[in-house]
């Protein structure tokens, strides 16, 4: 299974990390050099040793994809501070590279919800979180 | 005509500006608040504060009613996005995106977001109508319905130069509409002489250029290149 990751925030890179310890191949894309260090635990392995990959590049550069290895992912995960961005990228990875798996981070629950009616599957941590809340003062 | 301008940036608010001139009624779309301070000054009710991407923004700004959505913020992301949505869920039939990035014109159409308008593009054609160094003009492409017009020099011992329009031979799916000879352009007629140094217009069906270049140029064969 080979899981490419574009966004090396909080989110991806936790992602990244359990995915690769769980035996995955993973890539993961981010614009700023310096998210690689995300990806390692201070002073152990570094994240290549682990057999990881990571690409220095924009979501919508159509080099750094490919580069990162975006035409045989198994799996596609949108995870940029952007929900443009993740929006944009996702459907450009579904529909031109044909990534049978993709998913995209929208904080935005109505734009999450939308999208996610037009066949993308979209995670909303903001849906979430006022879901987890209403649990917790015993909405239902 | 009622447009909504999404970014109100230098473009979006020259925009609002010509459109309101015309007598359209526009809203126009600026998600940061002290631009949108200043641009309120100006345009008073027309100018609305909020992230267009925002459904509900698009919404509060009459989006089902729209005839046209033009989004020119600086985000290429932001612009399909606006697009997108303002096409495929609120059905406005009309959009025009600008692309901040040329190299993401290839996202935009893969997206079917068209037209888009990209400043770059624009001035690399420019650069190409004022240096033609391949002898041969784009000067408009509808994509969508798979058409083109070009503007090509006559060269002199051209195959074409000395003969009649109508003797021309030119590939099926292409029509001469218009000769530039000393600074005047006029539609030619079937009797027209064509010469060499006339610039000429043609509409044709894409992917005929190659067919067509050899027509005009000195040697018969590719002087495209040249």
């Amino acid at each position: 299974m080979f899981v490419l990751i574009v966004g090396a925030g909080r989110v991806g890179s936790a992602v990244a990390k359990r995915a690769l310890a769980a035996g995955y191949e993973v890539s993961v894309v981010d614009e700023d050099p310096l998210s690689h260090e995300r990806l390692e635990e201070g002073g152990g392995p570094t994240w290549e040793d682990l057999g990881g990959h990571f690409t220095v590049g924009t979501a919508l550069e159509v080099d750094a994809l490919i580069e990162a290895g975006v035409q045989r992912a198994d799996v596609f995960i949108a995870s940029t501070d952007g929900d443009n961005t993740n929006l944009t990228v996702a459907q450009i990875v579904q529909r031109r590279f044909g990534v049978e798996k993709v998913i995209c981070r929208v904080m935005d629950p109505a734009r999450a919800a939308w999208y996610q009616e037009q066949g993308l599957h979209t995670i909303s941590p903001t849906q979430h979180a006022i879901e987890m809340f209403e649990q917790a003062i015993g909405l239902e | 005509m009622y447009v909504i301008i999404v970014g109100a940036g230098k473009v979006g608010l020259n925009l609002a500006r010509e459109l309101l001139d015309k007598g359209h009624e526009v809203t126009l779309l600026e998600a940061d608040r002290r631009r949108y301070l200043v641009v309120e000054q100006e345009l008073g009710y027309v100018a609305q504060y909020g992230d267009a991407t925002e459904l509900w923004i698009l919404e509060r700004a009459g989006v089902q009613r729209t005839d046209l959505v033009i989004a020119v913020t600086g985000d290429d992301e932001d612009n399909v996005l606006v697009c997108q949505v303002a096409k495929e869920k609120y059905e406005c039939e009309r959009v025009i995106a600008r692309v901040n990035n040329p190299r993401n014109l290839q996202h935009f159409k893969l997206l079917g977001i068209q037209p888009v308008v990209s400043a770059t593009d624009l001035i690399l054609r420019l650069i190409e109508h004022e240096v033609p160094r391949y002898g041969l003009v784009h000067l408009l492409a509808l994509e969508e319905e798979r058409l083109e017009i070009i503007e090509l020099e006559v060269q002199t011992g051209a195959p074409a130069a000395g003969l009649r329009v109508a003797d021309v031979q030119l590939p099926q799916g292409s029509l001469v509409i218009s000769v530039l000879r000393a600074g005047r352009g006029f539609v030619p007629t079937p009797e027209t002489v064509v010469e060499a140094g006339d610039q000429v217009l043609l509409v044709l069906d894409s992917g005929l250029e190659d067919q067509i270049t050899p027509v005009f140029s000195s040697n018969g064969a590719d002087s495209v290149s040249t």
